[in-house]
């Protein structure tokens, strides 16, 4: 427990020794401050113009047109980031042939999967900590449902922990960087698309299909609700991407 | 102390190494010779447990790397080929965090990285970062890294790669210096290296061990016959009859200002050629039994195999 605790403490810090952190936290930070602006933007707009329709004025409210599209718009962008993150972990050692010291420490394979998990996921909390003004802004000059906020930050923080465990993976199975980019950007593409398969798969196949989409399950959460079966599928997933990780780094040794 | 018995390691189809069995004992330092490919880093990576054995077994203090892997892990150093250095951390901060995860305990742990810093004369770069260290100040962080825990077995893959003479010296006394105190497997190329800093050497070939001895039985046993070389002040001619008429001589032969003495099979003539040359008041400078160098051991065993 110890050791993934050092392990984690050093991936962690390794993160800040080059710009990698500085320039993901940065870039993040910049593109949800111009979504939120725009957002907020586009709301007052429309709310000038409702005045004039009542029943509109009635539907408009924070939640459904800047708290659920925003978060929508940033869980695409962490897409796209994550992977970023999460592509080093395994595959510099590789390049740097510092496996040979890890894997040759006493610390067990899954210490060392979990342990470089959780450094990413670290990193992705403090990413997502600098959205928080938003939130504070909208509480100071608005009326948010508070419960919303929170499921939305949840539904975040789990989606990116799926996110982290796949990425992980994608990064085990390669020495070569950009190939573990790639390759983790690819699957979380696939399974955020998989979603659209389902309109044209049958009864069944939408069930199957729906189920295995990110975003449908994302979506329950900026919704406020909190429902037992997307967490379930978001750890079960990166349960197995940990799984996975681990095992392709303990058969690597048996090669 | 390290036990490798019938151990075998194919990568697919292709052979790493096939039935090796030898054994290490407490505070030896032994040398693990072979050419490129031959398998000896596919062995050290089997005891220090970075790879699996496909059959056979290896164990470290009684300890199996199968079964075992973290015990063998706790008491084992290992510098790989290349040090496997992180090259954005200053070398105090590696040394720290190698020192974690090797296990020592937080109230050893300054003084364990401090002596490590010391013994490998690392202090002057203690704060700087890894990658803007040379190649012999990168070796050592890297030999430092393998003996932070102190570990009872230290395994050593090409140790001196690279560097420049002075610090090939350094090295080599360094690991001199930790003879007895720690179980050490050396591998190289540098034959003298291993004449200078081994006590004991295992060839391998095409996976295969070709060779296993002290290096002082290495040598015996290549020996056929017993061969001296004599450096005599006197007549030529005088001494040349002188060696000649002794039992137990079979052949002399003159070579840059020596005698070379072949003596016949089983024989050992040393006392009377001295007698005899003394008391015909001629000088005599020096004898020297003429040993197979290891060059020559190591060639032969090479070539008999291929």
């Amino acid at each position: 427990m110890k050791r993934i605790l050092y392990l984690t403490a050093k991936e962690f810090k390794s993160y800040f020794y080059s710009p990698t952190a500085y320039v993901l936290i940065a870039f993040f930070t910049f593109l949800a401050g111009y979504m939120f602006f725009n957002i907020c933007k586009a709301y007052m707009i429309q709310m000038l113009m409702s005045s004039r329709y009542p029943w509109f004025a009635e539907r408009l409210n924070l939640t459904d047109f800047v708290i659920r599209p925003l978060y929508g718009n940033l869980s695409v962008i962490l897409m796209l980031l994550v992977p970023i993150m999460t592509m080093r972990l395994f595959a510099e050692e590789k390049r740097q042939g510092t496996t040979e010291l890890l894997y040759t420490s006493p610390i067990n394979s899954i210490e060392i999967t979990v342990g470089k998990f959780f450094s990413a996921f670290l990193l992705f909390l403090l990413m997502i900590a600098f959205t928080i003004p938003f939130p504070v802004i909208l509480l100071k000059y608005g009326n948010p449902e508070k419960g919303v906020i929170l499921s939305t930050y949840l539904g975040l923080i789990f989606m990116g922990a799926s996110f982290i465990s796949l990425g992980t993976f994608a990064s085990a199975i390669t020495e070569n960087q950009a190939i573990a980019a790639v390759v983790s950007f690819s699957m979380l593409l696939i399974f955020w698309l998989i979603g659209w398969a389902s309109q044209a798969a049958g009864e069944i196949g939408e069930k199957v299909f729906s189920y295995l989409s990110f975003f449908e399950h994302f979506n329950n959460f900026t919704k406020g609700l909190i429902d037992t079966r997307d967490i379930v599928y978001y750890l079960s997933f990166t349960i197995f991407g940990i799984f996975l990780t681990y095992i392709t780094i303990e058969s690597n040794r048996w090669r | 102390m390290i036990e490798v018995k019938n151990l075998t390691k194919k990568y697919g189809d292709k052979i790493g190494i096939e039935d090796v069995s030898f054994r290490v004992e407490k505070g030896e330092i032994l040398g693990f010779l072979g050419p490129n490919g031959a398998g000896k880093t596919t062995t050290m990576r089997i005891i220090t447990g970075f790879l699996a054995p496909t059959s056979g077994t290896a164990s470290v203090c009684g300890y199996d790397v199968t079964s075992h892997p973290l015990e063998v892990k706790r008491r084992t150093g290992y510098l790989p080929e290349h040090p496997p250095l992180y090259l954005d951390m200053s070398v105090y901060s590696y040394l720290d965090f190698v020192a974690k995860i090797k296990g020592v305990s937080n109230k050893d742990r300054k003084r364990a990285i401090e002596e490590v810093i010391e013994k490998c004369g690392l202090k002057e770069v203690r704060g700087r970062l890894i990658k803007n260290l040379s190649k012999g100040y990168r070796q050592r962080v890297g030999i430092a890294q393998a003996i932070v825990h102190n570990p009872e077995v230290l395994v050593l893959d090409e140790p001196t790669l690279g560097l420049d003479p002075q610090q090939i010296m350094e090295i080599r006394n360094f690991i001199k210096s930790l003879k007895g105190q720690h179980t050490i497997i050396l591998s190289t190329h540098i034959l003298p290296e291993v004449t200078m800093v081994c006590s004991r050497v295992l060839i391998i070939n095409r996976g295969r061990l070709v060779a296993e001895d002290s290096l002082e039985d290495l040598y015996r046993k290549e020996r056929e016959k017993l061969v001296l070389s004599l450096r005599i002040d006197g007549d030529r001619e005088a001494v040349l009859n002188l060696l000649k008429s002794l039992k137990g001589v079979q052949a002399v032969e003159r070579k840059d200002g020596e005698f070379l003495v072949e003596c016949a099979k089983g024989s050992d003539p040393r006392d009377e050629i001295v007698k005899t040359i003394v008391s015909s008041g001629m000088r005599l400078v020096e004898m020297k039994e003429n040993l197979p160098t290891l060059e020559e051991i190591y060639i032969k065993r090479i070539s008999q195999e291929g």
